[in-house]
């Protein structure tokens, strides 16, 4: 079971890292990176296997009567998407030590978190049934949210915490709604099932498009994009995890894990490569608009998972090639990236780029290191980028026209990426002659070291492309046809080399005109913008919420009880008027007694209604009350007879008790005038409703029950008691009793928290009076030990 | 717990002069009736003997945890009745909300001892034993749940006269010193 093992012992360290973070932040964080780093070189210690198609396995049993499970595969896709959320988990937790000031409350709640994150990332990636994905998918959803939030101090966080939560959680919603149709008309849940037989019918279509909305949300795709450039409040090495590995990863990661299950489905491929493509424009655009480097960043993150929306959603094999190299690349130099803005901010205090000047030549190993990341992200030989994106333009080149169309776009994307990329390293490290040198603090080994690892493995893997090209194939072989195509630095001189070259030809062109392109951009009209509408719709929820609770919860009691009755009357009344058959053996009365009771209940009830002082209209009910508890003795129910008269007793009590506040006689108000005929009717046709029942009800029985009869014979038996009533209570429907004591307790400290919650404030402020008989600070919530020594004295 | 009364007048010879409430202060003026403070003092202890009696009959004649407790808290509304604010909770020294939580711990292990044993869920052991002058006694494992509902039901009992029994009248008299 070592797959389920590792995320579960990421949970768990998450869980006790805590108590540790309170002693030291350090300690908390390295011990949080070991967890990572040991799942990752335990999968990079079986990727040989697997690479061969020799998948890892496991199923845990969850709830085996409705058939859910948990099941956990390593494929070459697991294993692609472990390296990036393992490896750069670890490094972004070693980061995290020397950017986190020491023992601080960010320091304390980031490390169990983000290790909580990775444990739930590593368990979605693993996932190989598509209820566990579900599971996974919400829990880094939470994780991100709490991420995000922190202390939830400035409003700002809050919001964005907020917006996270409300974006991703609403798709994942829908999502769960496309895995069970899914599962339910596939007869099967499992995913690795799902991809040898891929499901045919009308529903697939549908589920594939609800399926599709949780992917774009998480991923930020148009239009749920706005949620991930808001994101920035968080700290920049939680940032880092999010973009490069993590959570909108979790989109990419699920089309490319699901692309096979959907091959040729036009509900499919058609909107990914749309909102891909308009995504990949999108985020490139505004990326390149942008001054604060983590939002140029964010932007440039969009723009790029548009990107691989578009290379796994067409389901093609060079695709898929092209996708998973995209993906390794785009969580290298992304992680880089981000690490290099978050040491900028830290060192120098500001990320703006119109206050940073001359930082290439203060830190000019930082800026080597931003070097290599920026050069993958623009696509140059020899990264790990330049070959993806090779593969990426060859993907569309079949010669059909749409995919011409695909491939323009692309390169534009491209150009725009390439542009966003120079914009970021001119902005962090250039010397700006009109901006004076910005001073900052070299940055410690201990920030760089995890910076620059990310940035290496995307020039390791570049130009040792056969393992990149090792893991994108056996990833790619779920898509037929197979084409003979290999990952590699050159493929001589082709047509997507032409296209790389146009894209950074554009990109540097686009870069040299930028101030003349924000002037432009600033003169264009803005008709759609994703965060105005987010609050938009936000705000008009909240409104509709208002209106709908004022309308219907109107506070009167009379409305309430009224809508209540006339539901009782339309609903079980019309289906007792249509059944009603009258029990031929009906008697006056059984036993003499019953008569004066009866009498007295309806005369007690009667006068209620003419009572004018509250005091008396309670009484009356309590002898109704009372009554009716006389009747039970009559019947031959002696516990149910004390059990009414105890709590009728105590109803009164705690009635007299409230009147006390109450004026003594009822006051009409002119318009209850009014409503007193419906009220009439409304109550009379209840109460005849209920005694009709009542009586055709008890009538219908014609032998006991032979649940009773059962109870009757193991009472002395199996519980050792005579009297059947408590035997029930105490042995045989015990677990009813347990949850209603609950439910009562619930209630007890409910209402008292409410009675005590209004004059909470006031005892606050109201002063102590020495003298004992009239103190105003009850003895309520004082020990009443205490009070009962100065009674002594 | 006689006091002598400091000035012997034709004002206050006629007050009552014993102190009838177990905390020593009763209801002051107009409010005070010492029939109902002597009659709570006599019948408070008595009451809550039948209230145990209820939750151990239970088993074989009408009664139970339930009708117990009721029972039991009825004689604690009789004390507050008869004193007041000062003589609510002056025998039962825990808070209400603990009483309650205490009540809920009891029948929630009850409910999970007998797993110990390798029994089931809430299941219900029988033990009969032979006491001297008492013949035979029949222990029953399930009076232990029974007594977890006795004692919330006194808890919540309590929390109502915490809440609606002395709070409300700790408003009346802010509202009568103009805090309200």
């Amino acid at each position: 079971m070592p797959l389920l093992a590792f995320v579960v012992v990421h949970l768990l360290v998450a869980l006790a890292l805590p108590f540790l973070a309170r002693r030291s932040t350090r300690a908390a964080f390295f011990t949080a990176a070991v967890p990572p780093a040991a799942a990752l070189l335990w999968v990079l210690a079986h990727a040989g296997p697997v690479l061969s198609g020799q998948t890892v396995s496991e199923t845990v049993e969850w709830a085996p009567l409705i058939g859910l499970e948990l099941a956990f595969r390593l494929d070459a896709l697991a294993l692609l998407m472990t390296i990036l959320v393992s490896g750069l988990g670890a490094v972004v937790l070693v980061y995290s030590d020397a950017y986190f000031s020491r023992g601080g409350g960010d320091a304390r709640r980031s490390a169990p978190l983000l290790l909580a994150f990775a444990g739930a990332m590593l368990g979605l990636v693993l996932a190989d049934d598509l209820i566990t994905v579900y599971v996974f998918w919400e829990l880094t959803t939470v994780c991100s949210f709490l991420l995000v939030g922190q202390a939830g101090v400035s409003r700002e966080s809050r919001r964005s915490a907020l917006q996270a939560l409300m974006i991703t959680s609403m798709g994942g919603l829908v999502m769960l709604l496309g895995f069970v149709v899914l599962g339910e008309s596939a007869g099967t849940y499992r995913i690795s099932e799902l991809i040898e037989h891929p499901p045919t019918g009308g529903t697939t279509g549908l589920a594939a498009v609800l399926i599709l909305v949780g992917a774009f949300t998480k991923s930020a795709q148009v239009p749920f994009h706005n949620w991930l450039p808001a994101a920035m409040v968080a700290p920049t090495p939680i940032s880092a995890y999010l973009h490069a590995a993590s959570m909108v990863k979790a989109g990419v990661f699920l089309v490319a894990r699901l692309a096979p299950v959907f091959p040729n489905l036009p509900e499919w491929w058609l909107p990914t490569i749309v909102f891909g493509l308009v995504t990949m424009l999108v985020g490139g655009w505004r990326a390149l608009h942008e001054h604060d480097l983590k939002k140029l960043l964010a932007y440039g993150t969009v723009s790029q998972l548009g990107f691989l929306m578009v290379l796994f959603g067409a389901g093609t094999h060079t695709g898929a090639m092209a996708g998973a190299a995209m993906l390794l690349a785009h969580g290298m130099f992304k992680a880089t990236l981000f690490l290099v803005v978050g040491i900028v901010d830290h060192q120098a205090g500001t990320r703006d780029i119109r206050e940073l000047s001359g930082l290439g030549r203060s830190m000019p190993w930082l800026a080597g290191v931003a070097v290599l990341g920026v050069a993958s992200m623009a696509g140059l030989p020899p990264m790990l980028g330049f070959i993806g994106k090779e593969a990426a333009f060859s993907a569309f080149l079949t010669g059909a026209r749409p995919d011409l169309l695909v491939d323009a776009v692309l390169v534009l994307g491209s150009m725009l990426t390439v542009a966003y990329s120079l914009r970021m390293l001119w902005g962090a490290f250039a010397d700006k002659p009109e901006l004076p040198q910005t001073t900052v603090k070299p940055a410690t080994a201990g920030a760089l070291v995890p910076t620059a690892l990310p940035a290496l493995a995307g020039v390791v893997l570049g130009v040792g492309y056969p393992v990149a090209d090792v893991l994108a194939s056996s990833y790619a072989e779920f898509f037929t046809p197979v084409v003979p195509y290999h990952l590699a630095l050159w493929h001589g001189f082709t047509l997507p080399l032409l296209l790389s070259a146009v894209a950074v030809a554009g990109g540097v062109a686009l870069h040299l005109g930028r101030v003349r392109l924000t002037a432009a951009r600033d003169r264009l009209p803005r008709p759609l913008d994703a965060q105005r509408g987010y609050e938009l719709i936000m705000a008009q929820l909240e409104r509709v919420a208002v209106g709908v609770t004022g309308r219907l919860q109107v506070g009167s009691l009379p409305t309430y009880l009224g809508i209540i009755l006339l539901t009782l009357l339309v609903v079980p009344g019309s289906a007792l008027l249509l059944r009603l058959t009258v029990p031929d053996d009906l008697r006056g009365y059984d036993n003499l007694l019953q008569v004066p009771l009866a009498i007295v209940v309806v005369v007690a009830a009667a006068a209620v209604l003419r009572a004018r002082r509250r005091l008396t209209a309670v009484l009356l009910v309590g002898l109704v009350g009372y009554g009716i508890g006389g009747l039970f003795i009559v019947d031959g129910a002696p516990d149910l007879a004390l059990a009414q008269f105890l709590v009728e007793t105590l109803t009164l009590v705690a009635f007299v008790f409230v009147l006390r506040r109450l004026p003594a006689r009822f006051t009409q108000s002119g318009t209850a005038k009014v409503w007193q005929a419906p009220k009439a009717v409304i109550a009379g046709a209840a109460g005849i409703l209920v005694a009709v029942a009542a009586v055709i009800f008890s009538g219908a029985r014609q032998n006991p029950p032979e649940s009773s009869a059962a109870f009757i014979a193991n009472a002395e038996q199996g519980a050792g008691a005579t009297n059947v009533v408590n035997a029930i209570i105490v042995d045989f429907r015990a677990f009813d009793t347990v949850g209603e004591i609950s439910v009562l307790a619930i209630a007890a400290t409910g209402m008292a928290s409410l009675i005590l919650a209004s004059r909470h404030e006031r005892r606050k402020r109201s002063t102590r009076v020495p003298s004992i008989t009239v103190k105003t600070t009850t003895g309520l919530v004082e020990q009443p030990v205490k009070q009962h020594e100065e009674v002594r004295e | 717990m006689t006091t002598t009364p400091t000035r012997p007048s034709w004002t206050t010879w006629d007050a009552p002069t014993e102190r009838w409430l177990l905390s020593g202060f009763c209801r002051d003026g107009k409010q005070r009736t010492v029939l109902l403070e002597l009659a709570a003092r006599v019948v408070f202890p008595t009451v809550l003997v039948l209230s145990i009696y209820l939750l151990f009959a239970g088993h074989d004649r009408a009664g139970g945890g339930f009708s117990g407790g009721l029972v039991a808290g009825q004689a604690f509304v009789l004390r507050y009745l008869a004193g007041g604010r000062m003589d609510d909770s002056s025998i039962v020294s825990l808070r209400p909300p603990v009483l309650i939580g205490l009540g809920l711990v009891i029948a929630t292990t009850s409910a999970f001892l007998p797993l110990l044993f390798g029994g089931e869920l809430l299941e219900t052991a029988i033990h009969k034993v032979t006491v001297p002058l008492l013949g035979q006694v029949k222990l029953v494992s399930s009076i232990v749940l029974d007594t977890g509902v006795y004692v919330l039901i006194v808890g919540v009992v309590l929390d109502l006269l915490r809440t609606l029994g002395s709070g409300i009248e700790a408003d009346v008299q802010a509202a009568e010193r103009g805090q309200a």
